[in-house]
């Protein structure tokens, strides 16, 4: 008798686990010769909410953690991601990608993502600064992350665009809430069974499928978000996530970046969703002639 | 005043078995209430005035206990028309601070005793602890029972300790807390409040909040089985508090439904249900102001307790 291949149920990722939308609804999207690609968690404003709940809970200690390892972890999604490289090729050609485009997509994930493991431990003293000033305190600035952040991945590209948009974000110690590709939710799901398995504390990405329409408001006006990063240059989403995201003051980022282009990764991403502290330390005159130090 | 005086004693070792798998099905069954807009509203603003505000720490300080009684009285200032909490409940050394801070403003103030949280000390001590407390103007009484005497089998010295203790009680209410955590099975629940309302107490209480497992809903269900028994042979309403747990409002919701369902409304008001807890006010609060805005909450905005 002929087997029967076993279909995987693809479900959402919030807090270190994979459950289901609680809505218990779904939708297929199907790709380009019209093939369903699955049925896929069509998620609701509730998970929005309990994913804020998880990242919340996750923020303080993503961000307590030595800045080296944070590093270490990030390097092990990369670990992680290169081992399961044939599965992610196969779905982006699924999806609808030539062999050559989705090889290229998943090496530059691959390498998005060790680029930005590297930065962990140093982007705080290229950013920072000890800064001249006419008292007589030692005064510096240094870079603290936001919190938790709310991400509209972009919609054309299944997993380039999603891992360019976490990376930096949780790089720079944040904890984040993604809302995937709708017609391209395939790598998000996969990649997070990548995080599962790489030692990223449960709580620090959290990923949801289904209508960004419907989840973009409760997650730009949930009042315990402190930013947005929106990839996508639909002027009215933008503007309407800029209206929703007044009331606690979040600070919204948006890209229109070609995320296959290496130019599209900087530092700068990671400042995005930082904020400077900065310290005035009493002291003597550290600088002038007749200093003890 | 004891008003169970004259009344008929039962043999506690005869107190009905509990049905654990039973009590369990019919929990669940409470959580799957579908409780909508206004009654939901209306649900939490009774959490809301359900609530006895605790510390108890070692580290509790005057001026922490102030900070709770002010936020006790103050809410959530940015919404009007809120209820205050039913209570504050503190060590009977804060007892008088706290009196002097909800003055007026129809807070009660609980304290507990009888060498809470363990209650292993000497009768005599007992004694003094908890008429030190009502002599600095507690409102209500909570006590523990000596566990440890209980597990042994010896239900009298439990039953005389609770009697002794609600005679110097006076005008205050006498909560009972079992520290069901510690009892093990739901028979020794059932026969602890059995004992426990025999012996003259106002309220029975689940916990300490320093025990886990605390207030499970299958224990607070025993506990209310009992009320409602010992109601329909003596006439004597007893209330009920959970407390330790019950951190946020669904789980507050399905309490109130289990409360409704198993005693009747007649216990839906704050002089006969209480919600021992301190971080649940700002979940129904939170829960509150999404109901109002149309939009989730931060703790951020919210005034620690």
């Amino acid at each position: 008798m002929e087997r029967v291949e076993v279909l995987k149920t693809y479900k959402i990722y919030i807090g270190g686990k994979f459950p289901r939308t609680e809505s218990g609804r779904y939708y297929t999207p199907t790709n380009a010769k019209g093939d369903a690609l699955g049925n896929i968690c069509l998620c609701s404003r509730k998970d929005v909410r309990n994913s804020v709940v998880a990242a919340r809970k996750a923020q303080g200690g993503w961000a307590g953690r030595a800045a080296f390892n944070r590093g270490q972890v990030m390097y092990r999604i990369a670990e992680m991601l290169e081992g399961r490289k044939a599965q992610f090729i196969e779905e982006l050609i699924f999806q609808g990608a030539t062999k050559i485009k989705a090889e290229q997509e998943v090496n530059t994930a691959i390498d998005r993502l060790i680029y930005y493991a590297g930065w962990c431990d140093k982007y705080t003293q290229v950013l920072g600064s000890v800064n001249p000033v006419a008292s007589s305190h030692f005064n510096f600035s240094v870079h603290e992350p936001t919190g938790v952040v709310g991400i509209i991945a972009d919609e054309s590209t299944s997993l380039i665009g999603l891992v360019s948009m976490i990376a930096p974000v949780i790089a720079g110690g944040n904890t984040c809430v993604v809302i995937a590709s709708e017609s391209l939710p395939l790598s998000a799901i996969t990649f997070a069974e990548v995080l599962g398995t790489s030692d990223v504390p449960g709580g620090v990405i959290n990923i949801l499928t289904g209508a960004s329409e419907e989840m973009a408001k409760p997650l730009s006006t949930h009042m315990d978000v402190n930013a947005l990063a929106y990839s996508g240059n639909d002027e009215a989403v933008l503007k309407e996530l800029q209206e929703y995201a007044v009331m606690n003051l979040k600070r919204v980022r948006s890209y229109t970046k070609d995320w296959m282009n290496s130019d599209s990764q900087d530092l700068y991403m990671i400042s995005d969703y930082q904020e400077v502290k900065t310290t005035w330390h009493p002291i003597e005159n550290i600088g002038g002639a007749n200093s003890t130090y | 005043m004891n008003n169970n005086k004259g009344l008929e004693i039962p043999d506690f070792s005869q107190s009905p078995i509990v049905d654990k798998v039973g009590v369990e099905e019919r929990v669940e069954r409470f959580q799957k209430r579908s409780i909508k807009n206004e009654s939901k509203m209306q649900g939490l603003r009774m959490a809301l005035s359900m609530i006895d505000l605790t510390t108890l720490e070692g580290k509790d300080t005057p001026g922490k206990v102030r900070q709770m009684c002010y936020k006790a009285q103050h809410l959530h200032d940015i919404h009007p028309n809120l209820p205050t909490v039913a209570a504050v409940c503190v060590y009977p050394s804060m007892v008088k601070i706290a009196k002097q801070e909800v003055k007026g403003s129809g807070v009660k103030v609980a304290s507990v005793s009888t060498a809470f949280p363990s209650g292993q000390a000497p009768m005599k001590v007992k004694i003094t602890d908890t008429k030190f407390a009502v002599d600095q103007g507690a409102d209500e009484i909570d006590m523990v029972i000596s566990r440890g005497r209980f597990l042994t089998g010896d239900y009298n010295f439990v039953f005389d300790e609770i009697a002794s203790i609600k005679d110097i009680c006076g005008n205050a209410r006498l909560k009972v807390i079992l520290e069901t955590g510690e009892l093990v099975t739901l028979d020794n629940v059932r026969r602890a409040s059995d004992i426990a309302m025999y012996a003259g107490a106002d309220f029975i209480k689940t916990s300490t909040g320093k025990i886990q497992p605390a207030a499970t809903m299958q224990v607070t269900y025993t506990m209310l089985e009992a009320i409602r028994d010992y109601m329909n042979t003596t006439g004597r309403q007893v209330g009920m508090k959970p407390a330790g747990g019950i951190s946020n409002s669904k789980l507050a919701l399905h309490n109130l439904v289990m409360v409704n369902e198993t005693l009747g409304s007649k216990w839906l008001t704050n002089e006969w249900f209480r919600f021992g807890a301190s971080s649940l006010a700002n979940d129904v609060l939170m829960q509150i102001m999404k109901a109002e805005t149309g939009v989730y909450q931060s703790s951020d905005y919210f005034a620690i307790d």
